[in-house]
């Protein structure tokens, strides 16, 4: 039993990446290193207006002030950031209209993705704005969105497109100062994804994006912008994959979101980047800050992930609930096998009047891997009767990896309440022999009580995403049956 | 400003203080220093002092004390302490010197040494210099550095093997100092095997002035032995007490540690157990009581280095008017520390919009056949439990004072010494009610006249 458990640890670990293949599409790069100048040509080959350069620059300035932080339960080599190329689009820079203007192989690429653009825009009604690296190619749906006054556009679009809306909401929820990574996005983020939903919309469909990272050496520096207006409604998916490198790729994005009153955004992850191989080499450093302000009154931002991929992860989703009765919700399940390294959770900042907000973290680690929940609950002094709810899990397999939880609760007045449990076990012989009892093998029971395990958040996903995310966590556990 | 003057005190005195201990704890001294001189005394921008901030107490002078008071001071004359009801050895510490009318060391008829540990060092130098400094990472904190660098007497206890101490053993850390003082006493205790040990601690000032201690015990628990550690902590605001327990514990022990927090200026508490025998078990409570501007810091760290061990953390505060409270409790379970069980609880209660409550449960597990769970709350009494209590005619106060008592009681009522838990049930009844004063200062009542009995100094043990 020992033995068979051991070798379908071992099976787990030695899952090859499906996703490792390599896009021949010719990209415009400029050349490696991080300067002044590095910033004002990728600011020019994106025609940017002036604001946005001198916005980029003022980070980069404040960056270079700034320490890489080293708190995090992570244990990476130092990143040279002077190695890597800072700006890659694809050459045919053209906006298509329809998807037959993209280029097939492209088109190929997300096919083996299983994300059939066409077929995604027939079947399931959902409008995908595909970033191909750094520069958005397809976007579909964009009209039936039109209609209704939504704004879904790449970022650098909507930086010509709408300069008031991007002047008057980017860098208010993160700013270029919040860190380290947060300031290097700001200098250098290529392109990203702009949302924005009016008054009293209810967008009728799930916003999509894919992203990729394609050329080898490229760091992918994404930003996302999301507004919500009063009465708003938006669900918005974000999923990735990227093809196998030795080189380890740098990605740190940035995700602000606002929520007026009575605005409701629901933001989901499926997150699948390469891991880096068995024997820990190569795969994604993700150092993500992702924020969601919840500035109305029961406005509602809600983080849904699933985190299976890259080598090291660094990412905090949270929310600042200034409006009364605002809500916010973090759903999380977190996978790490052979050397992965995850130090991820949320962050809870209770300023307006009741405020509630619910933590549920799920992390399961295997292989050689450690996987830490890191979250913060603040009350502060005027979120009063405000509440929190969290819990966090783990789940070991395997006796050479490492589950950790890292908790702070702040209160800071009386009429709050927080409660916080967690819990780290493995799965037991018991349940595994129940269902051997009942002629379910071992490989089988396991996947069962692990999607049993994350289906709390798994439920919280928007169906598209909810099959997807359950077939990569059986892809992550393939093979771990004895 | 010690701040600042730390260096020149030092290097003032090092002949003192390295004098008379063997060599190689000299060297360790030295080291000690050093390691402290790379970062200085902590502040706030470090992760574990985040909520903690000595930069005020700092900013005083502060003397420190190289040599034993020469003069004779009649201890019963100027401090009255004891449990009446409580039958005890006791020991007393005088500005962080061990204190005797009689001599340093003492060894009883059933092989137990109670005294001063820089006597032990010249006396009993096979057992000092198998435990001493050997629990304490000096790099780890600037504190412990520090006292090791400082530290020149304290409390030595040797329990041998199959020795039950009866009647616990009560050391009591008296202050008497006409300027601000900053004492650091260290003390070491060393348990055999199957062996039992209760130890009650307090402190107590008597003249009014800043103080801070920083003091380290060392705990070294053989196999199948039994410690019971009890800290009582009533202080006046003035005091800032920084207390540092580093136990080592071997297979099949247990270490009960408890930390009853009624009063005080700053108070620091770090616990750091390290299970190093399969079946050993770290039973640890914690009860703080805080208000005005008072500040509590519970530091915990459990260390499973083997199989099959224990552990088991109860934190449970009250928290009024301006007062803070922290609670850091670590638990790390080794690689492979296999079949760990460990559980930790940090429950808290706010009761004005001005205190603060901060809590950091934390898990750092390397073994898959682990059972860990944590909990952490923050939050008022029950409006549900209020209610029902109001509608029996019970006034709002008294259905306060009932609740809150009841939260307190769960730590005390697991105190093992009935006399003990009977005089701390009266003190946390008493605190609650805001009548508790420093009078009461380590479970005694300065008014009340001090029985007969009272002996300062150890009796023999029959």
């Amino acid at each position: 039993m020992q033995d068979q458990t051991d070798k379908i640890l071992t099976d787990v670990t030695q899952n090859e990446y499906k996703y490792g293949f390599v896009t021949n599409v010719d990209t415009d790069t400029i050349p490696k290193g991080l300067t002044e100048e590095t910033i004002r040509i990728i600011s020019a080959k994106k025609k940017e207006p002036d604001f946005m350069l001198e916005f980029r620059l003022k980070a980069f300035r404040h960056w270079q002030t700034m320490e890489e932080p080293d708190w995090a339960h992570l244990n990476y080599p130092l990143i040279d950031y002077q190695d890597i190329i800072y700006y890659a689009a694809p050459k045919k820079k053209k906006q298509f209209e329809s998807l037959d203007e993209v280029d097939p192989e492209l088109l190929e690429t997300f096919e083996k993705l299983g994300i059939p653009l066409d077929e995604q825009k027939m079947l399931t009604g959902v409008a995908v704005d595909a970033v191909m690296d750094s520069v958005s190619v397809a976007t579909t749906f964009k009209s039936t969105l039109a209609e209704k006054g939504i704004i879904f556009c790449s970022f650098s679009e909507a930086v010509k497109e709408y300069p008031d809306l991007i002047k008057k909401h980017l860098g208010t929820v993160v700013p270029y100062t919040d860190n380290y990574f947060a300031a290097l996005n700001a200098a250098v983020f290529s392109d990203g994804s702009f949302c924005y939903i009016p008054k009293g919309v209810k967008c009728p469909i799930e916003l999509s994006t894919y992203f990729r990272i394609n050329a080898a050496n490229t760091g992918q520096f994404e930003r996302t912008l999301i507004v919500a207006e009063e009465g708003s409604y938006v669900s918005y998916m974000e999923g990735c994959t990227a093809p196998q490198r030795d080189e380890n790729q740098l990605h740190a994005a940035v995700v602000e979101i606002i929520a007026h009153d009575n605005a409701e955004v629901k933001y989901s992850t499926v997150q699948n980047w390469y891991p880096g191989g068995k024997d820990g080499k190569g795969g994604i450093y993700n150092f993500v800050t992702k924020r969601g302000l919840c500035k109305g009154f029961r406005s509602k931002i809600s983080w849904t992930q699933v985190e299976t991929g890259s080598a090291i992860t660094w990412k905090y989703p949270s929310c600042v609930l200034i409006g009364e009765e605002s809500i916010g919700e973090f759903y999380s399940v977190a996978v790490t096998n052979n050397h992965q390294q995850a130090d991820t959770g949320s962050k809870m900042i209770h300023i307006g009047k009741k405020t509630k907000s619910t933590i549920i973290s799920k992390g399961i680690s295997a292989g050689k891997s450690q996987n830490s929940y890191r979250g913060l609950v603040k009350m502060t002094k005027r979120a009063l009767d405000a509440r929190n709810f969290t819990q966090c899990d783990s789940l070991l397999l395997g006796d050479k990896c490492g589950a950790h939880t890292f908790p702070y609760i702040d209160v800071h007045n009386k009429s709050s309440v927080v409660e916080h449990e967690a819990t780290t076990s493995k799965i037991s012989e018991d349940q595994l022999f129940y269902c051997n009892q009942r002629g379910i093998d071992t490989e089988k029971a396991i996947a069962l009580i692990v999607n049993g395990y994350a289906k709390e958040v798994l439920n919280k996903l928007p169906m598209e995403f909810a099959v997807e995310a359950q077939k990569l966590l059986s892809i992550s556990l393939e093979n771990s049956v004895g | 400003m010690l701040k600042k003057n730390i260096y020149d005190i030092y290097r003032a005195h090092q002949n003192q203080l390295l004098d008379g201990f063997p060599e190689h704890v000299k060297q360790l001294k030295k080291t000690a220093f050093d390691a402290f001189q790379k970062n200085g005394f902590p502040h706030n921008r470090l992760e574990k002092w985040r909520h903690t901030d000595l930069s005020k107490v700092l900013d005083h002078d502060f003397e420190c004390y190289f040599e034993p008071e020469k003069k004779h001071i009649d201890i019963e004359k100027i401090f009255q302490c004891e449990l009446p009801e409580m039958d005890t050895y006791t020991v007393i510490q005088y500005n962080g010197w061990f204190l005797s009318r009689y001599s340093d060391l003492s060894k009883l008829d059933n092989g137990v040494i109670i005294g001063s540990l820089n006597q032990a060092f010249k006396d009993y130098p096979d057992i000092v210099q198998a435990h001493f400094g050997k629990y304490t990472d000096i790099n780890s904190s600037a504190m412990q550095a520090l006292n090791t660098a400082f530290a020149q007497d304290g409390i030595f206890i040797y329990v041998p093997d199959n020795v039950v101490v009866e009647k616990p053993i009560q050391i009591i850390n008296i202050l008497d100092a006409p300027h601000n003082a900053f004492v650091q006493p260290r003390n070491l205790f060393v348990v055999g095997d199957n062996s039992a040990l209760t130890l009650v601690h307090c402190d107590h000032s008597l003249e009014h002035k800043l103080s801070l201690i920083n003091s380290l015990s060392e705990i070294y628990i053989g196999e199948n032995s039994f410690v019971d550690h009890y800290k009582m902590q009533n202080k006046d605001a003035d005091s800032t007490l920084l207390t540092t327990i580093n136990a080592h514990v071997e297979a099949a022990s247990t270490i009960a540690a408890n930390a009853l927090i009624l009063n005080g200026g700053i108070i620091r508490n770090n616990i750091n157990v390290k299970l190093n025998g399969p079946q050993a078990k770290a039973d640890l409570k914690g009860l703080y009581l805080v208000d005005k501007h008072q500040h509590v810091d519970n530091q915990i760290f459990i260390h499973h280095a083997v199989p099959q061990c224990l552990s088991n953390q109860l934190y449970k505060g009250i928290i009024d008017d301006q007062a803070g409270a922290v609670f850091n409790g670590r638990i790390l379970v080794d690689k492979d520390a296999q079949q760990t069980n460990a559980f930790q609880t940090n429950k808290n209660i706010l009761l004005t919009d001005e205190a603060n409550a901060y809590s950091q449960p934390q898990l750092e597990i390397y073994a898959d056949d682990v059972k860990c769970s944590h909990g952490s709350t923050v939050g008022q009494l029950d409006p549900d439990a209020m209610f029902y209590l109001r509608s029996r005619g019970i006034c709002e106060h008294s259905a306060r004072m009932l609740l809150m008592y009841a939260f307190a009681s769960e730590v005390v009522q697991t105190i093992a010494i009935d006399a003990l838990k009977e005089r701390l049930d009266n003190m946390v009844t008493k605190r609650l009610k805001g009548e508790l004063s420093i009078c009461d200062q380590c479970m005694l009542h300065c008014s009340e006249k001090a029985p007969d009995f009272l002996r300062m100094d150890i009796k023999p043990l029959v």
